[in-house]
Formats: C-alpha cells, structure tokens, sequence
C-alpha cells in the first residue's frame, strides 16, 4: 500500500505495524495448532515461574503458562475488536448515508437518535448493558458494536452531506439512476475509504474498551484470557512479578498502536489536508 | 445569542427525555429480574409475586416509566435495596471526590499540555516537535489503566513517594487528600495532555504566520512576550472548547481510575453498585452521569457559541 508521501518514512512505521498485526493475526488464527500448553491448566507448584524450556514466557500467578494465554488472549481480544465494530459500520454507515442523502425528517431523526446515545459516557454505557445483560463474549460485542454506530453514523453522514451535490451524483441523477443506484454505485465507493480508516481506528478504541471492562473484572468472563484481564490479575503482584501485568499490557500497546498507525495512513490518504488532526 | 440559546434548550429537552427513557429501558427490558435479586435464591413464587405487586413491577412498562420518571423529577430516584441508601445522597456524597479528580487531572493537563505545545508551534518540524508530535500520538493509543499500572509501579512499588490506593478526606489532612489524588490525577492527565498539545499546537502554527506577530517581531519585543501575549490567547479558542468537551469525556474515563485507585467517586459507586447487583443504584447513577453529560456538552456549545460568532448565526 502506498504510503502518504511528505512525513518522515511513514512507510517504515507503517510496515512494523502490519507486519505486527499479521503475527499477532497469525498467533491468533492458528493459536490451536501451536505447540502451546492449556491458557487455563494451573500449575501450582509453578506459580510466576520465570521462562524455562516449557514455558517460554514463565508463568502467571496461578501457574498458567503466560505464552499461551498471551496468544490466546489476542484470540479473544481480536474477535472482539474486529466484530464489534462491524456493527458500527454497516449499521451506523447506512443510517448516515441514508440520512446524509435523503435529509428532511429521517435526517432529524437519526441525528437525534445518534445524539442520544452519544449522551452516555461509551465505558458507562457498556457497564450497564453487560451487568444486565450477563458477561459473554457475545454480549460484549453486541454493547461495544452498538456503542460504535454513532460514530460511524457521523462519519458516513458528513462524507455523504458532500457527495450528494458533487458532479457526478447530479449527473447520475440527470440521467434517470434511482436512489439505491446512486446510493450503492455512486456514493458508497467514495464514503468506503473514509468509513474503512474509521473502522480501523475503531478495533483500536474497541480493543481499549475490552481491555478496560476486562481489567476490571466486567468483560471476558474468566477463566478465559483476555489481555485486559491479564493486566488486572498482574497487578495484584506488581511487586512480586511486575511483568506478569506490563506483558500484556506491552502486547496490547502494540496492537492498538498499529490499528491506529493503519487506520491513520489510510485517513491521511483522504484526507488532503496536510497535517490534519 | 436568546434566540440560539432558545433553540438549543428546545433541543435539549427532547434528548434529556430521551435519555431517561433509554436508561429505564436498559433495566426494565433486559433479563434479570428485581424482585428475584432482591429476594435470592430461596424466595418462593409467591414472595416474588407480592413483592413486585408492592414495587409496581407487575404494571405495564409505561406506567412504570412514568411513575419512576414522576418520582425523578421530583428529586426521588430510589433508595438501594441493599443499604437503604438514597440515590441522591449516595451520589451527593461521591460527587465531590469526582469533581476534585476532574478538575485536577484537567489543570495537570493543560500545565503539561500548553508548555509543550507552544515548544513544538516555534520549533515546528524540528527533531523536538516531531518527536512531541510522535509521542502524542503513540499516547492516543495507550489506555488509562496501563498508565495507572505503570505510575504505581514506579512511584508506588519502586520509589515508595505516593500511595498507590486510598482516600484522605481535604477536611481531615488536606496535604494527604492532595497526595492521594496525585497518582490518578496524573494518570487521567496523561491522556489529556497529547489531546490538548495537538490542538494548541496546530492553532498556535496558525496564528504565528499572522502579520500582526510579524509586527511585534519587528517592534522588537522579547519572543517570549510575543508568544505569551500576542499569540497564546488568539489560539486558545479550540483549547477551551476541547478542555470542556474533556470534562465530560472524564466521567467515563475517572470511572476505571477510580476503581483502581480506590477513590470513594461516582465512578467507584457505579462499579460497587454493578458487583453487588444493586440495581436502583446503577439506573440512577447512569441517569445522573448521562444527564450530566449531555448538561456539560450543553454548556460547552454555549461557550463555543459566545467565542465563535459564526456558529451563532449558522445553523444549529
């Protein structure tokens, strides 16, 4: 992919970001087929083993071998911050694009709509539904993935406001095209870059957002790994074994910074603006 | 600027309505029901069935919501079944604590953000700003928790200066209340200042290209005038709005601080109420955060409004 040419070597950043997000990736997809011990089988007599032979990455406070639960919670860490914001971009990208084009009452609506949900703090939000709704890993990226729609919703709605009067759209509609036609042939290609850089930024704010509900005990229900609750477990022993809490926090780090360098060069390309926020 | 106001106020309504609804509807929908958590396990059918008729649960949803939106309007918005507490007075309690919290994370904000700011708008493109630059966006994705994690670490566990939990009271030991909040102050500060820095810096690289600072160059006053007087306040214009818009993001974001901490604020109270399944404690305190926010974001496009003329005479 081409890099946005004026920075200093955004290019070489840009590359340690996929090449990272295609390892943890990999890790992830293929996490039952490497040679890893159980994330969940406890060794008590190993408890924040340091690395040997076996456990290439020591132990956590209950014995559990830390390489292992490290990979497979990017598989839980990653399913949630990819799928949830699948919600928020299909979902909130038709109701923007279809109040951006059509206006008038529908638009009021959904901005009213948008407005609404946007009225409650995202992380109270998600407390709130999870504790009703029960903690799963499909629950919390249904409240994540419905917490991402205004958002989108705005996005798709502002790219959309400046399409609808643009050439080609008015010469579309001179020539008789119907409103789906405009809508899917005309105006999607153009509101898909904008909407894809945006839902790249999305996994990293919704990787943030699972982290914290399972830092604090409210997201993956345990005994399964997630990174936030390895963060959460690790520091009950930050003076004993202060790396069992920064190991994955260092993980998550580099995760979120890639999906933000990505979804970043990809906004910079339709962005022209240079520097823009 | 009435009229604006007006019209904004009559917008306002609809939502803050919208908004109580919503809330209601989180908890009366959604599975899990009040009667059969209050009672426990052992409660017989009956148990339940009388006491949802004394609760009103048996009636129809909207004649619930009406009665408990009669009861907030009126300042009742139910007691915790567990403790007896009022909603109101549990939140009047903790109110303090988050206030505090929120003021001081966004005052080390901005003391860590404008310094750095005006360094990177006169050196821009110089190794300095680009490295500032690239720091502030490396920070965007690293979230509270960790930075919590890690300035325990280094100033609880390793250098032993700040403890890493706990609340003093201002009235009992004013100095310990200051050193207790410390850690979490800095913690919600670190994710305000790269926001804060981006913006002053790329309003500050604006106006220094203005020809009035050209003038003053050439007048010959101290640089440091120029940019303290003549350049900062012309600036600052976004950097209020921001600052609001930030106290409002900070309710959420103090609700994780506080819990690690362990500082007794609305945050810490929402966390308590969803570990112990107090229901009527969580409805009111997400309406009372929520309706604050939206109140917050109201008062920031005031202000925005009354700054930017423009905004007044556009559209709403």
């Amino acid at each position: 992919m081409a890099a946005p040419r004026g920075g200093r070597r955004p290019g070489a950043v840009l590359a340690c970001a996929l090449v990272w997000l295609a390892l943890i990736g990999c890790a992830a997809i293929f996490a039952n087929l490497l040679p890893l011990p159980s994330p969940t089988e406890m060794d008590l007599l190993g408890k924040r083993a340091l690395p040997d032979a076996q456990h290439w990455l020591g132990n956590d406070q209950l014995g559990r071998d830390m390489l292992s639960r490290l990979i497979h919670g990017a598989r839980i860490s990653l399913s949630v911050g990819l799928l949830a914001p699948v919600i928020g971009v299909t979902v909130g990208g038709a109701l923007g694009m279809l109040a951006g084009y059509f206006r008038g009452p529908l638009e009021t609506l959904t901005v009213g709509g948008v407005d609404v949900l946007l009225a409650f703090p995202p992380l109270v939000f998600a407390l709130a539904v999870t504790t009703y709704l029960g903690q799963s890993v499909l629950n919390l990226i249904l409240v994540i993935g419905i917490l991402g729609i205004p958002a989108f919703t705005r996005v798709a709605r502002a790219v959309t406001l400046s399409l609808t009067e643009r050439e080609f759209v008015v010469a579309a509609r001179a020539l008789g095209a119907t409103h789906s036609r405009i809508l899917l042939r005309e105006i999607l290609p153009n509101v898909a870059l904008p909407l894809t850089a945006f839902f790249l930024l999305g996994v990293a704010v919704t990787i943030v957002v699972e982290g914290a509900l399972s830092f604090l005990g409210l997201g993956v229900p345990p005994p399964a790994p997630s990174w936030g609750s390895m963060i959460g477990e690790g520091r009950e022993s930050l003076d004993l074994a202060p790396w069992l809490a920064f190991l994955p926090a260092v993980v998550m780090f580099m995760t979120v910074l890639a999906f933000n360098v990505v979804g970043d060069s990809l906004r910079a390309l339709t962005d022209p603006r240079p520097g823009a926020l | 600027m009435a009229r604006f106001v007006g019209r904004r106020l009559l917008y306002l309504l609809p939502v803050l309505l919208a908004v109580t609804l919503l809330t209601f509807l989180i908890a009366a929908l959604l599975p899990g029901d009040l009667a059969y958590t209050m009672l426990g396990d052992q409660a017989t059918p009956e148990k339940i069935a009388a006491l949802r008729a004394t609760m009103g649960l048996d009636l129809p949803i909207w004649q619930r919501y009406l009665h408990w939106l009669g009861g907030v309007l009126q300042g009742d918005f139910g007691r915790s079944f567990r403790t007896g507490e009022t909603v109101l007075s549990a939140v009047a309690d903790r109110m303090p604590v988050s206030l505090e919290l929120m003021v001081a994370a966004e005052v080390l904000g901005l003391v860590i953000g404008i310094p750095l700011a005006i360094l990177c708008a006169v050196k821009q493109g110089s190794a300095i700003d680009r490295f500032l630059t690239g720091l502030a966006f490396a920070k965007l994705s690293l979230p509270s928790f960790m930075v919590a994690i890690l300035l325990i670490y280094l100033f609880a566990v390793q250098l032993n200066w700040l403890p890493a939990t706990g609340y003093v009271p201002f009235t009992e030991d004013p100095l310990g209340n200051l050193r207790s909040f410390l850690l979490p102050a800095m913690t919600l500060a670190f994710a305000e200042w790269p926001v804060l820095m981006r913006v002053l810096r790329s309003d500050m690289i604006a106006t220094l290209q203005e020809d009035y600072i050209a003038m003053a160059k050439a007048k010959g006053l101290k640089p440091a005038r120029i940019l303290l007087v003549h350049a900062l306040k012309p600036s600052s214009l976004t950097l209020v709005t921001v600052t609001g818009i930030n106290i409002g993001r900070l309710i959420g974001g103090a609700l994780i601080v506080e819990t690690i901490f362990a500082l007794p604020g609305l945050g810490r109270l929402l966390v308590a109420a969803i570990y112990s399944r107090d229901f009527i404690i969580l409805q009111g305190v997400v309406l009372f955060v929520a309706v604050g926010f939206v109140i917050v974001n109201f008062i920031v496009d005031m202000l925005y409004a009354v700054l930017d003329p423009r905004i007044r005479h556009g559209r709403a």
